[in-house]
């Protein structure tokens, strides 16, 4: 479990992370989310003692990390892929990794081939493609089996491939009961692997809540309906209280009915329909009304 | 040290020792400095052995066979250095240093740890390699020219100073690539301390700068690797190399409490 409290970071007048109050449980995926420039990397590097905080505190598993002995054992990470010595070979690095903590030998070789990297292990590891240093820090974060894992943009560089790989084995570490807290700003691979969300802007915390939660608040609430039928079937849900449009090819959007009384109505006069679903706000659009106002970057549009 | 000081500083250490072997820079570096040792000896030798004849009685008198041997140590410090600034500066290059933080919070730790394996590595190869240009230049030096043996007063300990002067070099470096993070910063901060503020101090009128000069990080420690007493205020050798030790101490306690302090 990671817990923050207060946790707050100035680089001079600028205020990278300001206040973050929050749990990351573990059994789930916990997707890090917002724009560029939001403070996620900032509190990552904090979490892992990296950067002092300016005020407040973070601890994974009940202290902080800087007090951690083996802290590899306990946290693994991924921060920047790069962030590797150019002249070392992968197995070199993971090996010096292990060293430093205690772990078994043997670690490098399984996490190597767990990433899929055997075949380049002993290549330097500035000849690697970015999504290979992106494996590499993956391997280096599984490296001390640990119950808690951080990851930084993960799917950064990979190949479809490779996204689903990180998406499938960031699951099946939170169903093994782990920690996994893994930042990204792209909201539609957060829809697909994260559990649970902490949105933030501008170093605040705008949302602390499940996917389905986000989702559920932000949507719209209205049906798609299909039919051959679809001008009849207007009428009959005006006069029951459904506000409609469209209806010109077949296709009538509802509001203030529920997919389940369409259908019903429907069937009470024996009305084909092709398509009866309900409109849910995309993650994406929660997203984006999310942080609307808390974009630090936001591209000048020329009018 | 607490309770789990000791192994911790042990597998970082083994660590350090994984990364320092697996970078290829680093044994061509390494056999630089031997054959520098060993070159040196051997052309500065060779050439006071010619020149002996025109050498007049007090030039004689002066004479160093053992410090002459050595000469090498000059250049040879310069690449000892550069090993220790890259040791600590490389690592911020990449950004490899926050890997290493986040395997091993406990920064000063990282610190000793690279110091261990450089300095082994350093003071060994060092020591080794002063030997057999001490050996070299004697051989060359023969006659005429005035030769010493390893049992000659000083000499002996003046051959296992080279090493450790070098030793001493190479913890500086790593101490200002810990403290200025960038290569070329370090290196030129080195190259200043060793080579620079000599000739800064040599300008300074009377015999204020000869007092000073003494005292300076590569005077006093070459002190070490001299068996004759050059100018009137030379420090003795345990004296210089003291003094010498002093200013890596400080270079080394200043670098612990500012990479303690700053964000990796």
């Amino acid at each position: 479990m990671i817990e923050a409290c207060g946790l707050s970071k100035a680089y001079g007048d600028t205020i990278a992370v300001d206040g973050l109050d929050f749990r990351v449980e573990p059994g789930l995926v916990t997707g890090f989310l917002g724009p560029n420039g939001a403070g996620k990397s900032t509190t990552m590097r904090m979490i892992l003692g990296l950067d002092r905080p300016t005020s407040g505190s973070v601890t994974v598993g009940g202290s902080g990390y800087r007090g951690k002995v083996w802290p590899l054992r306990e946290v693994g990470a991924l921060l920047d892929a790069r962030a590797v010595h150019p002249g070392r070979s992968g197995h070199n690095h993971l090996h010096s990794l292990a060293a430093a903590n205690g772990i078994a030998r043997r670690r490098v070789d399984e996490v190597l081939e767990q990433v899929g990297l055997t075949a380049v292990a002993r290549r330097r590891v500035g000849g690697y493609s970015l999504g290979m240093a992106q494996r590499l820090g993956i391997a280096a974060a599984l490296l001390g089996d640990p119950g808690v894992l951080l990851l930084d943009e993960p799917v950064n560089g990979l190949d479809p491939d490779g996204i689903l790989w990180i998406r499938t084995l960031m699951r099946s570490l939170a169903a093994e009961g782990r920690t996994v807290l893994v930042s990204s700003h792209l909201m539609s691979e957060m829809a697909l692997t994260a559990h649970h969300l902490l949105v933030i802007g501008r170093g605040r915390l705008l949302a602390d809540t499940s996917l389905a939660d986000l989702i559920a608040r932000h949507s719209a609430d209205r049906v798609e309906v299909r039919s051959p039928d679809a001008v009849r079937l207007a009428a009959v849900l005006r006069a029951h209280g459904g506000e409609v449009t469209g209806a010109v090819d077949g296709t009538l959007t509802v509001a203030g009915l529920g997919s389940a009384r369409i259908g019903e109505l429907a069937a009470g006069h024996g009305w084909v329909l092709h398509q009866l679903r309900d409109l849910t706000a995309s993650l994406e659009e929660a997203y984006f009304r999310l942080t609307q106002d808390a974009v630090s970057y936001r591209a000048a549009v020329a009018a | 040290m607490t309770a789990t000081g000791l192994p911790r500083l042990r597998a970082v250490a083994g660590a350090e020792w994984i990364k320092f072997r697996s970078v290829r820079s680093v044994p061509a570096v390494l056999l630089a400095t031997t054959l520098v040792l060993l070159l040196g000896a051997g052309l500065v030798s060779a050439g006071f052995r010619s020149g002996w004849s025109t050498m007049t009685a007090a030039e004689r008198a002066a004479f160093d066979p053992t410090y002459t041997s050595l000469r090498g140590i000059d250049l040879a410090q310069l690449l000892v250095g550069a090993l220790g600034v890259q040791t600590m500066a490389g690592e911020y290059a990449a950004g490899q240093i926050r890997t290493t933080f986040a395997a091993t919070p406990q920064r000063g730790l990282v610190l000793a740890g690279k110091a261990l394996v450089l300095g082994s590595v350093v003071w060994g190869l060092s020591t080794a390699a002063c030997l057999t240009a001490f050996l070299l230049g004697q051989s060359l030096l023969g006659s005429p020219a005035r030769h010493a043996g390893l049992g000659d007063p000083g000499v002996s300990r003046a051959v296992a100073g080279g090493g450790l002067y070098l030793l001493l070099v190479g913890l500086l470096g790593l101490a200002l690539g810990a403290l200025l993070r960038r290569t070329a910063a370090a290196l030129a901060a080195l190259f200043g301390l060793l080579l620079v503020l000599p000739l800064v101090v040599g300008m300074l009128p009377g015999a204020a700068g000869d007092r000073i000069a003494v005292y300076l990080p590569a005077a006093a420690g070459s002190q070490l690797w001299t068996v004759a007493r050059g100018a009137d205020h030379a420090l003795g050798p345990w004296q210089g190399g003291g003094v010498f030790l002093l200013y890596v101490a400080a270079g080394a306690a200043a670098a612990l409490v500012v990479l303690r302090r700053r964000d990796a």
